[in-house]
């Protein structure tokens, strides 16, 4: 039986094409997949994202706890509201799912996992509760989530709020996030546009999605937020990380906090890792041949053979892109096996796309 | 529901052919555009290309997802719609005009009788609706 967000019928009502995500009946686009990709590159485009789940945890020990589960410190959040992406391990340093959490202050945090990973995630929050005798976890499948995403985003959602509300909102920096009213507001999202990520309770959902219509924003579904994220250069659970790569051949190690004495799930086995030579790398791809890049075709370098982890057609770029994890040391042209046919691939620093703008000219970083 | 032309005949594997005397105009229908989505690539035989029914002669690829075309009659390619190359999109505007993908010069016209016409096209596709 697949479970329906309170925007269900919010999205039947714009003719979304529904597809089964994870359990849930969610749209996969409203029309077109392209026009809606550009939308979020241009304007303002909002997705339902009700389907993630939210755990809320707190109590004295929850610092502590969260410190040896993740594998980034959350002991860098020093201002009330900030965010920090983290991947949560198990022993052998794989990836049981990424995440982001919030400080909302004190000894609370608001984590936000992913819907796919949603039992196995609760079932290894609770099963590390061990020692840490003061410690609530709450999920709050109360909650709805809206992710307002585009150069217009901030300000047609705005729009929504009273004018005391507004200046709150409009102090938010970047990675940070604010309880207004019902509301909790945080400036983050996976798209690679500014925007707003919009949490409330339930009940609330279809209205403010209503107000977002009126507002001039867009509904745009699953498929364009994946070619979003794709050029964003952001990786997606289950597709380019797993319980059996580790953050190190993930294009993750900028969020390992590694330096110092905390022990963490998975710390030994990233410093084994390391010490043995990293063996694999995660990098971008920009297909030269006419074509599509798509997931788990082969990649053919002269270190050896690797394997397409997220590949699609770039609207922004008008080209093929993907992400890789091929062997280290592995640089500049590979072939991709495509129907018995090799194409070829340039190796290329992500994101691909930022902010509306393309990063990648002819294979190189243009904003290095 | 999806536009399916009663002159059309169709294969199960969603192209359509438009046949006037011995040549047979080849795309791919209204319901395989949607069910694809949004175009981004299109591989044509080439023509002078000789190709027998059944054949896998080209590839035409969404955002999310490539497809094999096959052919729908034995014969020789005697023109494909190059527009298609720069602009798959036509595919996904008007399957059944500017988005035709190539035409056959057939060998065989018996192998007509092979195809699907348009009401029994429209059944094998209604449950998919």
């Amino acid at each position: 039986m697949s479970q329906k967000t309170p925007l269900y019928q919010s999205h039947l009502k714009a003719s979304a094409k529904m597809v089964d995500f994870a359990g849930w009946e969610m749209p996969i686009h409203y029309g077109s997949q392209i026009t809606e990709h550009q939308i979020v590159r241009t304007d303002a485009g909002m997705f339902d994202v009700s389907h993630m789940t939210v755990v809320d945890v707190s109590g004295v020990d929850s610092s502590a706890y969260l410190r040896y589960l993740l594998a980034n410190d959350i002991a860098k959040l020093s201002t009330e509201g900030k965010a920090l992406y983290s991947c949560m391990l198990n022993q052998s340093g794989g990836i049981v799912d990424d995440l982001i959490v919030y400080w909302l202050g004190g000894a609370d945090y608001r984590v936000v996992i992913n819907s796919a990973t949603r039992e196995k995630d609760i079932g290894w929050l609770n099963q590390h509760v061990g020692d840490f005798s003061d410690l609530s976890l709450k999920e709050r499948d109360d909650i709805a989530m809206i992710a307002v995403q585009g150069p217009q985003a901030i300000e047609k959602t705005l729009s929504l709020f009273d004018q005391g509300s507004r200046a709150v909102i409009e102090s938010l920096g970047r990675f940070f996030g604010t309880t207004v009213g019902d509301y909790f507001v945080a400036r983050t999202g996976y798209t690679g546009e500014d925007g707003f990520e919009l949490l409330m309770p339930n009940a609330m959902a279809a209205e403010c999605w209503q107000q977002l219509l009126d507002a001039g924003v867009k509904p745009c579904g699953l498929g364009a937020r994946d070619t979003l994220r794709l050029e964003a250069g952001m990786s997606l659970y289950g597709t380019d990380m797993d319980e059996t790569t580790s953050p190190l051949i993930s294009g993750l190690s900028w969020t390992l906090a590694m330096q110092d004495e905390r022990d963490f799930i998975g710390k030994q086995a990233l410093l084994e890792e390391k010490s043995n030579g990293v063996k694999q790398q995660l990098v971008g791809l920009l297909l030269k041949d006419k074509g599509v890049l798509r997931n788990h075709l082969k990649v053919i370098t002269d270190k050896g053979e690797g394997e397409i982890t997220s590949g699609s057609y770039s609207p922004t770029l008008s080209q093929s892109i993907a992400l890789a994890r091929i062997p280290s040391g592995v640089s500049g042209e590979v072939e991709v096996e495509v129907r018995n046919k090799h194409l070829k691939a340039d190796i290329v620093k992500f994101p691909f796309v930022r902010q509306g703008e393309p990063c990648v000219t002819n294979g190189s970083m243009s904003n290095e | 529901m999806s536009n399916v032309p009663s002159e059309l005949k169709f294969l199960s594997s969603h192209e359509w052919v438009l046949i006037e005397d011995d040549i047979a105009t080849v795309g791919v229908s209204d319901h395989a555009q949607e069910l694809l989505g949004d175009l981004v690539f299109v591989e044509l035989p080439d023509e002078g290309d000789s190709v027998s029914a059944g054949d896998s002669v080209g590839v035409i690829e969404s955002v999310k997802a490539a497809s094999d075309t096959y052919a729908p009659l034995s014969g020789e390619i005697v023109e494909i719609n190059s527009e298609l190359e720069d602009s798959p999109e036509r595919i996904n505007d008007d399957p059944y005009g500017d988005g035709w993908m190539y035409k056959i010069k057939m060998e065989d016209a018996d192998e007509v009788d092979n195809l699907l016409d348009a009401d029994s096209y429209a059944d094998s596709i209604a449950e998919d609706e």
